[in-house]
């Protein structure tokens, strides 16, 4: 598909993606237009200076690589891709002395409903993920790099890969990259669309060419990664922070959030806004600003809840979200995580129940089945739900549904299990009487 | 050692080790399905979650590694409440069908159920259903409902089998374990994995609704097929013989038994067994009593004794036969004066007579940990299953396997260096690479030999490394230019630092000489018997048209005989033989083999004869004691055992003084002419032959085809 076709479905379909003008102190989606996505596009708007610096190639004495590690960690960035988890932290855990073959993994499996935000950084701008994997890959001693590209979303992996041809043959990849000692491999992988496949591990079993189902942890895959070796996984829009917290410094970047939540950050916001889209604002701006920024609840109707981060964070009602600010800390307080930042908006129109069944679906269908809380648990959980929509509900459905999402919680060997449960609990925690009054009618329609 | 303590318990176990070996150490027993202490670690079915202080989620005992000072509570209320809810997950999409399953009685399930399951169930929807799977003559998938995707099987035959027939299709909920695009399970160890299975999933095909297991005896028995020995458990219920487990023995068969040794039992309660001594008159055969049947031996014995002189009566005894039956063959031959007693019924050359006997060189468990290995003139995957996956083990630590063998067969592990040559070029081959070898080290070659690359490579694959083992297989022992081959061996080994050793055809193959199964001076050979040179044969477990290097020939060889007496638990040799008597196959029997590692292992009879059938060692002893040959007293199994090999103790492994694989210096290198005859693997004696469910299988099958499996 070209890309002019993608940008008509989405102009049909009302959606604007990231060229809206709308983003606060943007970075990432900053000055794109839709079509500046090639390298001398990138270039013109300061790409690949980050690369440049490091290497010491405009002059400067480059950096170490203790010195690009120090950096990221003095930025506060946390990983986008869902458990915010530090990411200079990451990189220093990476054993930069070990003598064989070390991987760098992007993860671009984007699969989390409600999440897009990737796939425009990918498709618009795509020389930033390469220049924050090139740096990354120098900071940990790393010569060969992977982008695990989510497969339904083939147009972006062709335009990547478009991207990295041009990469290769301006000398920003390769062999002794612009004349440094440093030489980086950096290939585009795509998947068949599985979501759990952006779970790190089962990403790496799924680029072995293997059935895509996490690993246990112990062993990490810093130690024992992709082919068994040492292996750093980020996250898209984590490796798009790179390249302007190098070139503008971490506290720049740490200031440019809030303390402990450095920098900007994506959020695909969907569901009843007057304009969904990606929208890349600060860390800690307050939600309200970021619904302002998306043109409100659409129809002017009255905001019911919030899932702020994606379909597996729990679900805010109205007034606790409109206290928060967007940001790991701020969110995770209300008792929600900020996770990949797919903020799913819904109104006083939607039917909580309906909304649960929709999302226990998603995550009955796509639990690997490799452990047992999983695999059973999650089709038991959507089999609930479906049974209170239909109005076959009964008094005790309320009490086994929480059990059930309890008894999946922390048992399984990925977070799908964590995932499937905890949208089910806040339902349950802050919907209960919707759900209790499909249960009651359902069973007057049965005594009549 | 880290210390953890478990459940209050202090325990020291290995780095490295995992809570489930430290609560195994502290004789603390953690529920699960998936974690086997053979396989690798899936941590899948969650049912071994267990409490470690200091960690908020509970933890798979199976996959958490311990730490120095680690506290872990299997019992606590959050230990237990994970493993209940874990049970409820696994009898959600349980048929819950035990009163029909196979497995009753005898499931992880069913019994972890008894302690973590609910009486009631919380789920009312409808269960999960699983399309039952035809994968073959010996594993039943008829209720793949069942399965608690634990995935034990599929690990089982990639990591053990080395093949990796079975897989975990599709996802979430709509996984199952399947042989995609409906192949068949084809290993020679697939019963294995009826074993590992869990519950009623996987269920023995042959054995399927045939008995619960509480109500049949559990004995101990010794598998009479090849060189292992496997250690066995062996299911009867009313004097017959329902199933075969493998019974644990780290140092022979682990925990494993090959396909043959499980389903080979089908044949003892086939139609063609022998239940009653039988007299060929005029043409006919007609049964008789035991006294009338022996008498008749007795008399003929003695007329072609007077007639023809002693030597010329015969006897050639199944390496498969016990260690008695095989002395108490060899004693009635040589108390009557002959020399003629042979049991190498497919061997092409006979050397003169050895004292010692040869053997694997090392001990069967040590295979697991080979560096270098050259395996000669074998289809080890076939022909010695379990030999052949210790050293599957072996290559996955790095162990560079290197063979010289007539065909490419697949051993499901990787062969480092693999020479093709023709059977004729097995002297010249090996003396390439020992003039390679000769090369590297300095040395005077034995013959200047022009190496081949090939040479060359496994030459310096065998210099390298440390502990290593030459081993000779069937094609080598039967081979008509052994001796050759087997010294060209031994100078190889001295050079490379390796051991010599014969992998051994058969359960008995080394019991057979130790018990000096075998002719001396003047005696006949097994070749000069079947060629009709013997007036008066003893046919002990043997079948001519079968187990021997001439087949068809050695039948109208046999058949040239005065008498042909045949001991059998089958009606076979009827075209041949004037005398059949019924006698015991090992389930009916007590006896001893001695496996390919020298150890000698006994065992007893698990259910009684059949009909008129009576041990062979004592129909042997009443023969002897009718023809009045001194030492036919024994009045028991033990007493048979003591005369044959003293001093030796079942269990245990016979002295090195008696084993050796020299061998003497050849006359000539000259290249063979006959082909070695091997067995296929489902032609191997006369019970695998008779075993409907192992005729069915896809090994047997090539066999029907031509092609040696």
């Amino acid at each position: 598909m070209s890309v002019n076709a993608v940008l008509q479905q989405f102009a049909s379909s009302g959606v604007e993606t990231c060229f809206h003008g709308r983003h606060i102190n943007p970075q990432i989606y900053a000055d794109l237009n839709g079509s500046n996505w090639s390298l001398s596009a990138y270039e013109q708007r300061g790409g690949y200076q980050a690369l440049r610096k490091i290497l010491g190639m405009d002059g400067g004495q480059g950096l170490t690589q203790d010195e690009v590690i120090a950096t990221v960690k003095e930025s506060g960035l946390r990983g986008r891709g869902g458990a915010g988890f530090p990411t200079g932290l990451k990189w220093s855990f990476m054993p930069r002395q070990f003598p064989g073959q070390k991987y760098l993994v992007c993860n671009s499996d984007e699969g989390e409903p409600g999440t897009c935000k990737d796939r425009d950084i990918l498709m618009f701008n795509p020389h930033i993920v390469i220049e924050g994997m090139a740096i990354a890959a120098y900071a940990m001693g790393i010569s060969t790099g992977y982008n695990y590209i989510h497969g339904e979303i083939f147009q972006v992996y062709e335009r990547f890969e478009a991207a990295l041809e041009e990469a290769r043959a301006a000398g920003y990849l390769g062999q002794a990259i612009m004349g440094s000692s440093f030489s980086f491999q950096l290939h585009a992988h795509h998947g068949f669309g599985a979501y759990i496949c952006g779970e790190e591990t089962s990403l790496l079993e799924s680029l072995e060419g293997k059935k895509g189902q996490p690993r246990f942890k112990p062993p990490f895959p810093a130690s024992f990664g992709l082919y068994g070796k040492p292996t750093t996984i980020n996250n898209t829009e984590t490796f798009a922070a790179v390249p302007w917290i190098i070139r503008h410094g971490g506290l720049a970047y740490l200031e440019c959030g809030k303390p402990n939540n450095g920098g900007t950050k994506i959020f695909s916001v969907s569901g009843d806004v007057e304009r969904p889209g990606n929208y890349e604002i600060p860390l800690g701006t307050p939600f309200s600003a970021l619904l302002d920024l998306a043109g409100g609840v659409s129809g002017g109707r009255k905001l019911k809840a919030v899932i702020p981060g994606g379909s597996s964070s729990p679900v805010l009602p109205a007034h606790v979200i409109m206290d928060c600010t967007m940001d790991y800390d701020s969110i995770s307080k209300a008792g929600s995580m900020l996770g990949s930042g797919a903020v799913i908006v819904m109104d006083e129109t939607r039917c909580m129940v309906e909304s649960l069944k929709r999302l226990s679906y998603f995550y009955m269908h796509e639990s690997c089945g490799q452990c047992t809380p999983c695999r059973e648990g999650t089709g038991w959980l959507w089999r609930l739900v479906d049974r209170i929509h239909r109005g076959e509900g009964r008094e005790t459905d309320m009490q086994l549904l929480d059990n059930v999402a309890e008894s999946i919680m922390g048992r399984t060997i990925c977070a799908l299990g964590d995932a499937a449960a905890m949208p089910v609990r806040a339902m349950v925690k802050h919907f209960r009487p919707e759900f209790e009054a499909m249960i009651q009618s359902a069973q007057q329609a049965v005594a009549v | 050692m880290v210390e953890v303590e478990l459940d209050g318990k202090k325990v020291e176990v290995p780095p490295g080790s995992m809570v489930m070996h430290a609560a195994e150490k502290a004789g603390v027993f953690v529920p699960h399905f998936c974690y086997h202490k053979k396989l690798s670690i899936a941590a899948n079915c969650r049912m071994c979650l267990v409490d470690v202080e200091k960690a908020p989620k509970p933890m798979p005992a199976c996959a958490t590694p311990v730490t120095q000072g680690m506290v872990v509570r299997t019992k606590s209320d959050k230990a237990i409440k994970a493993q209940q809810s874990v049970m409820e997950f696994l009898l959600i999409n349980h048929p819950l069908d035990c009163p029909i399953c196979d497995q009753g009685g005898e499931c992880q399930l069913q019994d972890l159920a008894m302690g973590y399951g609910a009486s009631t169930s919380r789920y009312e929807e409808e269960k999960r259903v699983v399309a039952p799977k035809d994968i073959g003559p010996l594993i039943s998938m008829e209720e793949m409902s069942r399965c608690i995707h634990c995935t034990r099987c599929v690990r089982f035959g990639q990591e053990i089998a080395g093949v990796m027939e079975l897989g975990m299709s599709h996802r979430g909920e709509h996984s199952e374990i399947e042989t995609f695009l409906g192949g068949t399970v084809d290993s020679e160890l697939s019963g294995n994995m009826i074993d590992l299975c869990p519950v009623g999933a996987l269920t023995s095909k042959p054995f399927r609704y045939s008995a619960r297991t509480w109500e049949m005896s559990r004995r101990k028995s010794i598998s009479p097929h090849d060189s292992t020995g496997s250690n066995l458990v062996i299911q009867v219920k009313n004097h017959q013989v329902l199933r075969v487990l493998p019974l644990e023995n780290e140092a022979v068969n682990e925990c494993w038994i090959a396909d043959r040794d499980r389903f080979s039992y089908e044949a003892l309660s086939g139609t063609d067994r022998l239940t009653q001594p039988m007299l060929k008159q005029g043409g006919e055969w007609v049964s008789v009593d035991w006294s009338t049947a022996l008498e008749y031996v007795a008399n003929g014995l003695n007329e072609v004794r007077a007639e023809h002189g002693a030597n010329a009566i015969g006897a050639l005894v199944s390496p498969h036969s016990t260690v008695e039956e095989l002395y108490l063959a060899g004693a009635l031959v040589r108390g009557l004066g002959s020399q003629s007693i042979d049991s190498r019924l497919r061997y092409a050359e006979f050397a003169s007579p050895r004292s010692k006997a040869r053997w694997l060189g090392r001990s069967i468990a040590s295979l697991s940990t080979l560096d270098r290995v050259l395996v000669i003139g074998s289809n080890l995957r076939k022909e010695h299953p379990l030999f052949a996956q210790r050293i599957r083990q072996a290559a996955k630590r790095g162990a560079k396997v290197c063979t010289v063998r007539s065909a490419v067969t697949d051993w499901a592990m990787p062969i480092n260096t693999d020479i093709q040559a023709n059977f004729s070029d097995w002297v010249g081959t090996l003396l390439g690479i020992a003039s390679a070898v000769a090369r590297i080290k300095g040395v005077k070659p034995l013959v200047d030999a022009f190496p081949s690359a090939l040479a060359e490579q496994l030459a310096n694959a065998m210099i390298s490394g440390g502990d290593k083992a030459i081993l000779l297989g069937n094609a080598v022992a039967h081979h008509e230019k052994a001796e050759t081959i087997t010294y060209i061996c031994n100078w190889l080994s001295e050079q490379i630092g390796a051991t010599v050793g014969f992998l051994g055809e058969a359960a008995n193959t080394v019991g057979a000489q130790l018990v000096h199964a075998l002719p001396r001076q003047g005696g006949s050979s097994a070749k000069d018997m079947l060629s009709g040179k013997s007036k008066a044969l003893l046919l002990v477990n043997a079948e001519p048209g079968l187990d021997t290097l001439g087949g068809a020939e050695s039948v109208a060889g046999v058949s040239k005989a005065r008498m042909v007496v045949t001991l059998s638990p089958f009606k076979t040799n009827l075209g041949c033989s004037d005398v059949l008597l019924p006698v015991s196959p090992f389930t009916e029997t007590a006896g001893s083999f001695v496996n390919a590692e020298a150890r000698l292992q006994s065992f007893h009879a698990v259910i009684r004869p059949l009909g008129e059938t009576r041990p062979a060692w004592k129909v042997l002893r009443a023969l002897g004691e009718m023809l009045n040959i001194p030492g036919f007293t024994q009045n028991s199994v033990e007493e048979v055992l003591s005369a044959a090999l003293p001093g030796a103790s079942a269990g245990s492994c016979i002295s090195p003084d008696l084993l050796s694989n020299e061998a003497e210096f050849p006359a000539d290198w000259s290249e063979a002419t006959i082909e070695p005859h091997v067995a296929s693997m489902y032609q191997l004696d006369g019970l695998v032959r008779r075993s409907a469910s192992l005729q069915a299988t896809v090994d047997a099958k090539r066999f029907d085809e031509g092609v040696n499996a």
